[in-house]
C-alpha cells in the first residue's frame, strides 16, 4: 500500500532553534493518523513542512509521492485538503464569496463547493459576513474549504478547537465519512482523548521529537501502564472485597462503595476472573484502560529519563 | 494563468467593495478638473491649447498622488496576509507563489488603471464638451499620460511589493512606503537641484544629470510626458533642461519599464524562498 505521507529523517530549525528533529513516519493510504502533542511540540511546523511552506533544513519528505517544493509538489497540494490552526479568513466576505474563491482556485465546481455548506452545518450562514460568524462557524468554513473537491489527504490543525460537543461528533462523522471514500488524514491536536477511538495510528510528539508511532493497543503495550479496574461492592461489603482480592495479590484502594485495582496488562483476565468468583458482593465491573493522556505523559517521562 | 485571473479578480474585488477605486478615482478626476479649468488661467492668450497645459498640470499631479496611490495598495500585500494569517491558508492550494504576486499585481495595476481612466477620463471629457479645438498631437500627449501614469502607477506597486516581502510588520512596511514616496516624488528632485545650483554644474555635468533623472521613475515619467511635446516642453519650465537631453522618450519610459520589472522579479524571487 502507498503511503499518503512519507517523513524521512526530517529536521527543521528556525535561526539555529531547532523545532523538528529526525522525524521519520508514514501514513498509509486510508489511514486516520493523530498527532499529538503539546503546544509547541512542533505538530504544526511538521504540517507546515508536508505543504512546503517552509523547507526542511534536513531530511526528505513526500507528499502522494510528491516533494511538496519541486513542481509536483502542485498536484500533492490540489489533492490536498489542509485546515490550519487559528483559520483566518477576510471579514468582509461572505462565507458564498470565500468558498467560492477557494473553490476556483482549487478548480471545482462553484456550485458543488456550496454543498459543502450543509455538511458542516453552516447553510443559514452562506450569505452572511464571515466577520459576524462565531468561533465555531469560522471553524466550520474552515472545515468546509479544506473538504473541497474531496481530497485525498487531510491535514487538519487542531480541528475541533472553538467546537462544542455536538459539533465535535458533527466533526468526527464528517472525518469518518471522508475515510470510508478513501481519504488519509492527519489530525494534530492537544486534546488528546477525543481522538483516541478515532485514530489507526497515534504519533506522539514532545518538544520536536517523535516519541512513538504506532496504534493505541501497541502504545499501551509499549508503555505497560495498569489498566484500572473499578468494583461498586455491596454497603459494608468493601473491606471484604478488597481482603479477598488481596489475598490473590492484586493491589487494592478503598474508596466508599467502590474498589480500585490496577492490574498490569497481562494480569488483566486473571484478575476479572478472580472478581467473577466473588459473586453477589460485587454489582459491577468498570475497566479503565490507560487514556491517550497517560500514555502521553508516560512515554514523556520515559523520555527523560532516558536522558 | 487562471490562478493568476482568479487572485487578480479578488483583489480587483476588494479594490470595489472598499471603495479604494472610487475614492481614487474622485480624487483625480476632481483634480483635474479642477485643473483643466483653473490651471489654464495663468497661461491667458500665451496659445497654449488647454489640453495641453492640462497634460503639463496632471503631469506634475500624477507625480506627487501616483506613486502615494500605488504605494498604498501595494504596502501590505504579503506582510499584510502574513500579519492577518490569510496567506498559510492560501499558499496550502494549488497556487505558486510567482501566480500569487503576478495576480495581486494585475489586479492592483487594473485598479490604479481604472482610476486613472476615470480621473483623466472626466477632464478630457469636460475639455471636448466645452467646444475648443484640439489637434490631435495633443490628445497623443493625452494618451501617453494617461499610459505613463498607470507605467508610473505599475513601478511603485511592484516597489510596494519589494517592501512587503521584506519586512515582518506592516507597520514597517507602511513607514517604508511613506519614506520612498518623500524621496522619489519629494526629496529626490531637491536634492538634484540643490547640488546642480550649488556647484553650477561643474561636477554634476548634463550626462550625468541625465542618468540621474531617469534613476528616480517619478522624473523618468515626467521626462516622457514633458519632453515629448514640443508645444509641452515649452510650456513646463523643464525646456531648459530637457533642451540637453538628448535621450527620446522612449528611452524615459524604458527606465520606467525596468522600474515595473525590476523589484517584481526579485519580490517574486524572495517571495519563493520565505518562509511562511
Amino acid at each position: 500500500m502507498a503511503d499518503t505521507i512519507k517523513l524521512s529523517h526530517v529536521s527543521k530549525s528556525y535561526a539555529g532553534r531547532p523545532v523538528v528533529m529526525d522525524v521519520s513516519l508514514s501514513l498509509p493510504e486510508g489511514y486516520l493518523m493523530a498527532l499529538v502533542g503539546h503546544n509547541g511540540a512542533g505538530k504544526s511546523t511538521l504540517i507546515k513542512l508536508m505543504l512546503g511552506l517552509t523547507r526542511p533544513t534536513q531530511g526528505e519528505i513526500g507528499i502522494l509521492g510528491q516533494d511538496p517544493l519541486s513542481p509536483g509538489g502542485m498536484e500533492a497540494r490540489s489533492n490536498t485538503g489542509f485546515l490550519p490552526e487559528n483559520v483566518v479568513f477576510e471579514g468582509a466576505l461572505s462565507g458564498r464569496e470565500v468558498m467560492t474563491f477557494f473553490a476556483r482556485l482549487k478548480g471545482e465546481p462553484v456550485a458543488k463547493s456550496l454543498e459543502l455548506f450543509d455538511l458542516v452545518g453552516l447553510s443559514h450562514a452562506v450569505d452572511m459576513k464571515v466577520k459576524t460568524y462565531s468561533k465555531g462557524m469560522r471553524q466550520r468554513l474552515g472545515l468546509a474549504q479544506a473538504f473541497l473537491g474531496e481530497p485525498r489527504l487531510l491535514l487538519l490543525d487542531e480541528p475541533t478547537s472553538g467546537l462544542d460537543s455536538a459539533a465535535q461528533i458533527q466533526f468526527y462523522n464528517i472525518v469518518k465519512m471522508l475515510k470510508e471514500r478513501g481519504a488519509s488524514i492527519l489530525i494534530s491536536s492537544h486534546a488528546l482523548t477525543e481522538l483516541e477511538a478515532q485514530a489507526d495510528l497515534i504519533a506522539m510528539m514532545n518538544s520536536g521529537h517523535l516519541m512513538a508511532c504506532a496504534s493505541i493497543g501497541q502504545l499501551r503495550e509499549i508503555a505497560g501502564l495498569p489498566s484500572m479496574l473499578r468494583l461498586s461492592v455491596r454497603d459494608g461489603k468493601t473491606s471484604e472485597v478488597a481482603e479477598r482480592l488481596k489475598k490473590c495479590g492484586a493491589p487494592t484502594k478503598i474508596n466508599g462503595t467502590h474498589v480500585e485495582i490496577a492490574i498490569s496488562p497481562d494480569d488483566k483476565m486473571t484478575t476479572l476472573r478472580k472478581v467473577g468468583q466473588l459473586g453477589k458482593e460485587v454489582l459491577d465491573v468498570d475497566v479503565y484502560s490507560p487514556s491517550l493522556d497517560m500514555l502521553y505523559t508516560a512515554f514523556c517521562q520515559r523520555r527523560e529519563n532516558g536522558r | 494563468m487562471k490562478n493568476i485571473l482568479v487572485i487578480a479578480e479578488k483583489e480587483i474585488r476588494d479594490g470595489i467593495r472598499n471603495r479604494w477605486i472610487l475614492a481614487t478615482a474622485l480624487l483625480l478626476g476632481g483634480l483635474s478638473l479642477g485643473l483643466a479649468f483653473l490651471g489654464s488661467a495663468p497661461v491667458g492668450e500665451v496659445g497654449a491649447s488647454r489640453l495641453a497645459v492640462t497634460v503639463v498640470s496632471l503631469a506634475s499631479l500624477m507625480i506627487l498622488l501616483g506613486p502615494l496611490i500605488a504605494l498604498m495598495l501595494s504596502f501590505d500585500a504579503i506582510v499584510g496576509d502574513v500579519e492577518r494569517g490569510t496567506l498559510l491558508l492560501l499558499l496550502s492550494y494549488p497556487l505558486s507563489r510567482g501566480q500569487l504576486i503576478l495576480g495581486k499585481f494585475v489586479g492592483h495595476v487594473s485598479i490604479f488603471s481604472a482610476a486613472v481612466v476615470m480621473g483623466y477620463g472626466v477632464a478630457a471629457l469636460a475639455i471636448t464638451l466645452s467646444g475648443e479645438e484640439i489637434a490631435s498631437g495633443e490628445w497623443v500627449a493625452f494618451l501617453g499620460l494617461a499610459g505613463s501614469s498607470i507605467m508610473l502607477g505599475a513601478a511603485f506597486i511592484s516597489m510596494g511589493y519589494l517592501v512587503s516581502v521584506l519586512v515582518k510588520e506592516r507597520a514597517t512596511a507602511a513607514g517604508i512606503a511613506i519614506g520612498l514616496w518623500l524621496l522619489f516624488a519629494l526629496l529626490y528632485d531637491m536634492v538634484l537641484l540643490g547640488i546642480l545650483v550649488a556647484d553650477k554644474g561643474a561636477t554634476l555635468k548634463p550626462d550625468l544629470f541625465n542618468v540621474l533623472l531617469l534613476i528616480n521613475p517619478a522624473d523618468a515619467f515626467r521626462l516622457f510626458n514633458l519632453s515629448g511635446l514640443d508645444s509641452i516642453g515649452t510650456l513646463s519650465g523643464m525646456a531648459a533642461l530637457t533642451g540637453h537631453a538628448d535621450f527620446s522618450p522612449w528611452t524615459a519610459l524604458l527606465a520606467l519599464l525596468a522600474w515595473v520589472i525590476a523589484p517584481l522579479g526579485l519580490t517574486g524571487m524572495l517571495f519563493r524562498r520565505k518562509e511562511i
